[in-house]
């Protein structure tokens, strides 16, 4: 009998390999029947996992540690055996902001947009009305990597700017009625802002660490235990699916099957700007070719690294003003699951990679890697201020910011 | 006890607020739109906030409760689980709460078993109003395929529908979708005229 797997998710592009496995029938093929549920905060899409209406979601990454460690509410112990994308969301502005901190044309430099940022903020602080960014969850890694580039320009998040949660659908409006100066959301919404002259992008997080972990496919441990030929069958229906996903031959059918309001609700050429890398950066430019704006597939994209997830533990313990826990951090490493992505595609062919942690931020250039199975090249993966993440420091990574 | 509703739906907000109006002590307040939303809260200062699971708002007010330094914030109302059942009861309904912390749990209780009964109305109220307005849609395109039969094959009114009822039963359909069927063919194809 054929499993059926629900999956929660909230309307934005990187949710687009669960829905692909479906659509093309990848998961069919695999032996698992999907059902979707489409949400519009995150707080239900953890809601509707956590209490079983679904069986797995796409989430945010930090959401899903920041669950197991119970920061917010009591902890709830979550599994991530898939990502579902590296980067993919971009900084966007106000029109006049943009005008004072962009590039002249294409994507700026993000050292230089981020000096130029900063000159604002002293500006605005001058004037006693400290400029406001939206991000999508406090915690994302929309939120992680916004930070990450303000501090490391010398801005001060918590105190020379004010960081506001805005559910991605609302950015263009918020930014509109000057209720936020920027944001730092996932597709299509920045495109929407630039479509209706609201806004401008002015970075993409692929600028700030290149190759960062994005959303993950989520769910309960137990449930993972339980389910586990289900859960391998969706891993590796939304490896099919990825490969299709990156062919330009399919770009613009994929475009139209995410637009359907059951997944996205969003214009299709819209949609097509994230999935090809080419942004329109202001509203009547030509599009910008951006390469791996998105990236979802290639060089084992989804692999779930556990140097990725104690990253993001550094994040929280630095934003949160955490004391560093050696036992959260072990804790935040155990939600990404390698083992269960190498047990779904071991005997397919498919790239495995040799370690199941890496220096995150080491690799100036194509680099082949030790696999378990296949060919393993990681290209570029770097943060843009050089700074180079060791798992094995934590400590002293963290120690390094303050 | 003061209880804040927040809902974009002031038809169901007003609805829910009646069925809490039976509780005695307790003041209501209705929260609609986005604008402004934690300042409201904040003015308000609500022992038990009830949004619905479709409120897109949840994330910004669960941000809002996290960083309050209100010493009486509300939290999800996850934390007794020994109220599991009525928390999935209230999931089920589609409303979410959040209360503050050393609320009696009785009182808890009985508020948000109140907010889910009157959730629950409120969607079969629209449910009913959802199916009444396809009976009214099924029943307009039944009279216009009866209208291109009785044009295009000279019948009177009571063959037209005889006809149709026919097929239904013959192909195991519902009589609505034989009548679909006849009115896109006709779009499709037209009989001439």
């Amino acid at each position: 009998m054929t499993e059926k797997l629900t999956i929660g998710f909230l309307p934005l592009v990187d949710a687009c390999l669960p829905i692909l496995a479906h659509e093309h029938g990848f998961a069919e093929e695999e032996g698992v029947a999907l059902a979707f549920q489409r949400d519009v905060s995150w707080a239900t899409v953890l809601d509707r996992l956590l209490y079983g209406h679904t069986d797995a979601a796409h989430l945010l990454a930090p959401l899903a540690i920041a669950t197991t460690l119970g920061r917010g509410r009591p902890a709830q112990p979550l599994a991530a055996p898939f990502v579902l994308g590296l980067n993919g969301n971009a900084i966007t502005t106000r029109s006049d902001l943009a005008a004072q901190i962009a590039a002249g044309d294409g994507l700026g430099d993000p050292r230089e947009v981020g000096a130029r940022l900063a000159e604002q903020v002293r500006a605005r602080a001058a004037a006693s009305r400290k400029l406001r960014f939206g991000v999508v969850h406090r915690y994302s890694s929309h939120n992680y990597m916004l930070r990450y580039w303000l501090a490391a320009c010398g801005i001060r998040p918590d105190e020379d700017m004010e960081i506001v949660t805005i559910p991605p659908p609302f950015v263009a409006d918020a930014l509109a009625s000057g209720e936020i100066d920027g944001s730092c959301v996932g597709e299509p919404w920045n495109s929407v802002a630039v479509g209706r002259g609201v806004g401008a992008i002015v970075l993409a997080t692929a600028q700030i660490w290149r190759r960062g972990v994005e959303k993950v496919l989520a769910a309960r441990e137990a449930v993972i235990e339980e389910r586990r030929p289900a859960f391998e069958a969706l891993i590796r229906a939304m490896r099919k699916a990825g490969a299709h996903f990156v062919d330009p031959a399919n770009w613009e059918a994929n475009a139209a099957i995410l637009a359907r309001p059951e997944y996205v609700g969003a214009e299709p050429d819209l949609i097509l700007h994230a999935i090809s890398d080419r942004l329109v950066l202001r509203q009547g430019d030509a599009p910008v070719p951006y390469p791996d704006f998105m990236f979802q597939h290639r060089e084992a994209a989804n692999f779930p690294w556990v140097s990725q997830a104690q990253w993001l533990y550094t994040q929280m313990a630095r934003w949160d003003g955490l004391d560093f826990s050696e036992a959260d951090a072990a804790a935040a490493g155990r939600v990404f699951r390698p083992d269960v992505y190498r047990s779904a595609l071991k005997g397919t062919g498919d790239a495995l990679p040799g370690a199941s942690s890496k220096v995150e931020g080491s690799l100036a250039k194509p680099t082949a890697v030790t696999a378990q199975q296949g060919d393993m090249v990681l290209e570029q993966n770097s943060f843009f201020d050089g700074r180079v993440f060791d798992p094995d420091d934590l400590q002293g990574y963290l120690a390094a910011f303050s | 006890m003061r209880i804040a509703i927040v809902d974009e739906s002031t038809a169901r907000a007003s609805i829910i607020k009646e069925g809490l109006a039976e509780l005695e002590g307790c003041e209501i307040f209705v929260v609609d739109g986005r604008e402004g939303l934690t300042s409201r809260i904040d003015e308000i200062a609500p022992d038990i906030v009830l949004i619905d699971l479709g409120n897109p708002s949840r994330d910004v007010l669960e941000e809002y409760f996290a960083v309050s330094k209100a010493l009486a914030r509300p939290i999800a109302m996850f934390v007794d689980e020994a109220d599991e059942a009525s928390i999935g009861a209230s999931i089920d309904a589609g409303v979410s709460a959040y209360v503050v912390d050393g609320l009696h749990a009785n009182r808890i209780r009985s508020v948000v078993d109140l907010a889910v009964k009157r959730f629950n109305a409120f969607a079969r109220l629209q449910r009913d109003l959802a199916e009444a307005q396809g009976k009214l849609a099924e029943r307009e395109t039944i009279d216009k395929a009866k209208r291109i039969l009785m044009r295009s094959r000279g019948m009177t009114e009571p063959e037209a529908y005889a006809e149709l009822r026919r097929k239904a039963m013959s192909s195991n359909r519902r009589l609505a979708e034989i009548a679909e069927a006849v009115v896109t063919a006709h779009d499709l194809i037209g009989d001439g005229e």
